[in-house]
């Protein structure tokens, strides 16, 4: 921030000049941001207070279709009408055919009239669930093709449960009324600190490894990084199939050396399913701690190592009372960045575990809700608590983060 | 722990402690490769250790390690070493030799240049750390190294032969191209190639794509005086930690309404925008570390703005550029909700999406982890070919100095 001198307290036509090219230069970004993260966050927030289903997602429409039938004095167009919806009600449904009047023989249903060489049907509603013939009869000599001719178009309002004003608290209640919902929120926060946790202090020791140089520094360098760059998808299913109660190496493995009795099922059995996703963070991200805090410890100045020496200083005092202290700026950051994110996680434990045997975390359960039980109204009520959750978090953040500059 | 500061007496205790370790890794390794049962003891390896530990102080170095060498060689044909073969025969006997030279070659490494007698603070902490050193390269190397290996291994065997033997590994040579029957299944019957250019394509244009937005974002915030420019930078970081999920549901939604799901278009909407952050906050680190007097000479000689991005920044940051570059490739390549979620038609499905869809009990796990080690290779290929790059980029801007 050093090179940015403080604000002009008046403004030049320069500096506004400046600050217009600025904001030209933002906009893509911002129109992009607004459209694909706070549109859709509004739109989570406007779900989470509507009773709403997986189902609900099509609006109700009225369908038609059309059947000439019969012979000689028998002979009618049958029209059978319905509600895609079984529960909500279409209004003003108005259904349009071509059929000339001259071939229409006898009483039209109700609400029907002939306009010329048109038929057109008026209703008030029809309700959820509605699935009627309407019988138009028909002249004898009336020719089948002339008959054919051009679909009926059928129209209708109907409530679209997105954007009507109905709104309900039952969302919220049902997740915080279950039962499951303290729960969900302790496998969460063990997760995540645990899973925080972990990567730091195995990062810690990683950077501490590669600290100094020797042969293949570089080859472990890289080989370290692997669990983070690795698709996730390609790890997980590794480590499913390396666990495995019936085929898994681990398993053969620990029986060989009269470790285990039998096969231990590691990611369907509960509390040992929580203790494996949470390794599985912790494999999975402590590379990106390692870097951060090598690249740290490469940035010190060694003089003051030389000094210590000198002091006499031993190596686990050098890095107690030396390293620590340097690195806990770095550490701070990436404790707070690192617990949002695996807070956030949703696709590790979704192909581990699936969110079965005690690991539904926040995240898995939106899913959950929204696509298994089909309750979106309840996901995104789901959502909208770890937004919540998220913002006390982030204002922690920015208030260390502002005390840490460099970052 | 003052008690331990003498040479024989911390080399008999790390000395069998070490001996463990090195019999746990030996008999999980081997395991690994041969698939011959074997297992490590414990009491037996704290034994030996601990005599190895006493016969370093007595013996020179070449004595003690070849020593070590024959008598760990020789226990195991015996039946007492520190790791426990179920039969012995050649294999077993050379892996026991390896073991003990292993042994003596490292344990005089931990004790090197330390006086036979009382030790000093320092050079007790040294030997613990050189221990516990050892220690850190054989759990991280293996932690690291054995998902990958079994993802490769199982990879080339067929599902009988893993029934029978989940241990063994060794692959079957005799075999010659017919290894890799998977993987020529999946380019054939799979439309693996489909996957692999769908991925491609879209990866590369995300990249693009954020590159088009973030480097004048991130040049404006770094660079330019406006009011709100801190909140703006602080603002990027927030959209960083929205969860995707959150954000997934209201998407699919609106993608299912207007039909944007199960295209292209519409995850290049997306797929940028779970990138721009990242790249925003990579660039406008690196942009704020480039010297201001440039470009301000830039601007006295008669440049605008626009001129100096074009002919002077933006040539000093083809590094940033390029690290951001791989990092956004990265993220697009390995996404995986998204992906799972809006595409439905397998014409159109990337890698991690065709590797979801072979999840399935009609599909043999070998076809899983081929799919895997496809999905793999291009992106670490890329990783260790840039890796420093990749360090430098990533750190940028979080590291004062």
């Amino acid at each position: 921030m050093s090179d940015r001198s403080r604000a002009p307290t008046h403004t030049t036509p320069l500096a506004r000049r400046e600050a217009r090219l600025a904001w030209g230069m933002m906009l893509p970004t911002l129109i992009s941001v607004a459209l694909i993260v706070v549109l859709p966050l509004l739109a989570v927030f406007w779900i989470s207070f509507k009773p709403i289903s997986l189902a609900d997602l099509r609006a109700p429409t009225p369908v038609i279709s059309e059947r000439v039938r019969g012979e000689g004095e028998e002979r009618r167009a049958e029209y059978r009408l319905r509600n895609s919806s079984q529960d909500k009600a279409i209004r003003n449904v108005v259904i349009e055919d071509s059929l000339p009047s001259d071939l229409i023989k006898g009483p039209l249903p109700d609400g029907c009239a002939a306009e010329g060489d048109r038929l057109i049907c008026r209703m008030d509603e029809i309700e959820g669930g509605y699935n009627e013939r309407l019988i138009v009869p028909l002249s004898p000599d009336a020719d089948e093709d002339e008959l054919e001719n051009g679909e009926p178009v059928v129209t209708g309002e109907a409530d679209n449960i997105l954007t009507n004003m109905e709104f309900t608290l039952k969302n919220f209640t049902l997740i915080f009324n279950s039962g499951e919902f303290m729960s969900v929120l302790g496998v969460t926060l063990f997760y995540t600190v645990f899973g925080t946790l972990g990567a730091l202090v195995a990062g810690m020791f990683a950077a501490q490894l590669l600290n100094h140089s020797f042969r293949f520094q570089g080859i472990l360098r890289g080989l370290f990084l692997f669990p983070y760059v690795a698709p996730v998808i390609a790890v997980a299913f590794s480590w499913l199939i390396l666990f495995d109660p019936f085929t898994g190496s681990a398993n053969a493995l620990l029986v060989q050396m009269g470790v285990a009795d039998e096969t231990i099922n590691f990611f369907g059995t509960r509390p040992l399913a929580l203790i494996m996703v949470t390794s599985f963070e912790i494999w999975r991200y402590f590379p990106m701690a390692f870097l951060f805090i090598l690249a740290r410890m490469q940035s010190i100045d060694s003089d003051m190592y030389e000094a210590a020496d000198m002091d006499g200083a031993s190596p686990f005092q050098k890095f107690w009372y030396l390293s620590l202290p340097q690195l806990l700026g770095i550490l701070s950051v990436l404790f707070l960045l690192r617990f949002i994110w695996t807070f956030n996680k949703f696709d590790d434990i979704f192909l581990l575990t699936g969110g079965n045997a005690g690991t539904r975390t926040l995240t898995v359960s939106v899913y959950d809700q929204a696509f298994a039980v089909s309750n979106i109204g309840a996901g995104a009520a789901v959502a909208v608590v770890i937004f919540g959750c998220l913002l006390m978090f982030s204002a922690v953040f920015f208030k260390i983060m502002s005390r840490e500059e460099g970052l | 722990m003052k008690i331990l500061h003498t040479y024989l007496r911390s080399a008999v205790l790390l000395g069998a402690l070490w001996m463990f370790i090195l019999a746990v890794t030996f008999a999980v390794a081997f395991s690994f490769i041969t698939g011959d049962p074997m297992r490590p003891s414990l009491w037996l390896s704290l034994i030996w250790g601990a005599a190895g530990g006493g016969l370093m102080f007595a013996a020179s170095r070449w004595t003690f390690i070849a020593a070590a060498t024959v008598a760990i060689a020789a226990t195991g044909l015996a039946g007492f070493g520190p790791v426990i073969f179920a039969q012995i025969g050649p294999g077993g006997i050379f892996i026991a030799g390896l073991l003990g030279f292993s042994f003596g070659w490292t344990l005089d490494v931990m004790f090197g240049g330390l006086p036979r007698g009382k030790l000093s603070r320092h050079e007790w902490e040294a030997a613990v750390i050189r221990f516990l050193s050892g220690l850190g390269y054989i759990v991280f190397t293996a932690a690291v190294f054995i998902p990958f290996y079994v993802m490769v291994m199982t990879s080339l065997k067929n599902q009988s032969e893993l029934m029978l033997n989940p241990l063994d590994f060794s692959v079957d040579l005799s075999k010659g191209w017919g290894l890799f029957s998977s993987y020529y299944e999946l380019f054939t019957k799979f439309n693996f190639d489909t996957y692999l250019l769908n991925s491609f394509m879209i990866s590369v244009m995300t990249v693009i794509v954020t590159l088009m937005f973030s480097i004048p974002g991130a040049y404006a915030v770094a660079r330019l005086r406006f009011r709100g420019a801190a909140l703006m930078s602080r603002s990027i970081l927030l959209i960083y930690m929205v969860p995707i999920i959150v954000l997934a549901l209201p998407i699919y939604i609106a993608f299912s309404m207007t039909g944007l799901r199960n295209s292209f278009v519409g995850i290049l909407m997306i797929y940028p925008v779970t990138t721009i952050p990242v790249a925003l906050y990579m660039l406008q680190g690196y942009f704020r570390g480039l010297p201001a007097e440039i470009e301000e000479a830039g601007l006295m000689d008669g440049l605008s703005r626009l001129q100096v991005i074009r002919k002077i920044t933006l040539p000093l940051s083809l590094p940033a550029l390029a690290s951001v570059s791989l990092y956004v490739f990265m993220i697009a390549w390995n996404e995986f909700l998204l992906a799972f979620m809006l595409l439905d038609d397998p014409g159109k499905f990337t890698l991690t999406r065709g590797i979801a869809s072979l999840n399935s009990s009609e599909i043999p796990r070998q076809h899983l982890m081929a799919g895997s080690v496809i999905a793999t290779i291009p992106i670490m290929l890329i990783f260790l070919g840039l890796e420093r790059f990749m360090t430098k980029g990533l750190t940028a801007g979080s590291v004062k100095g």
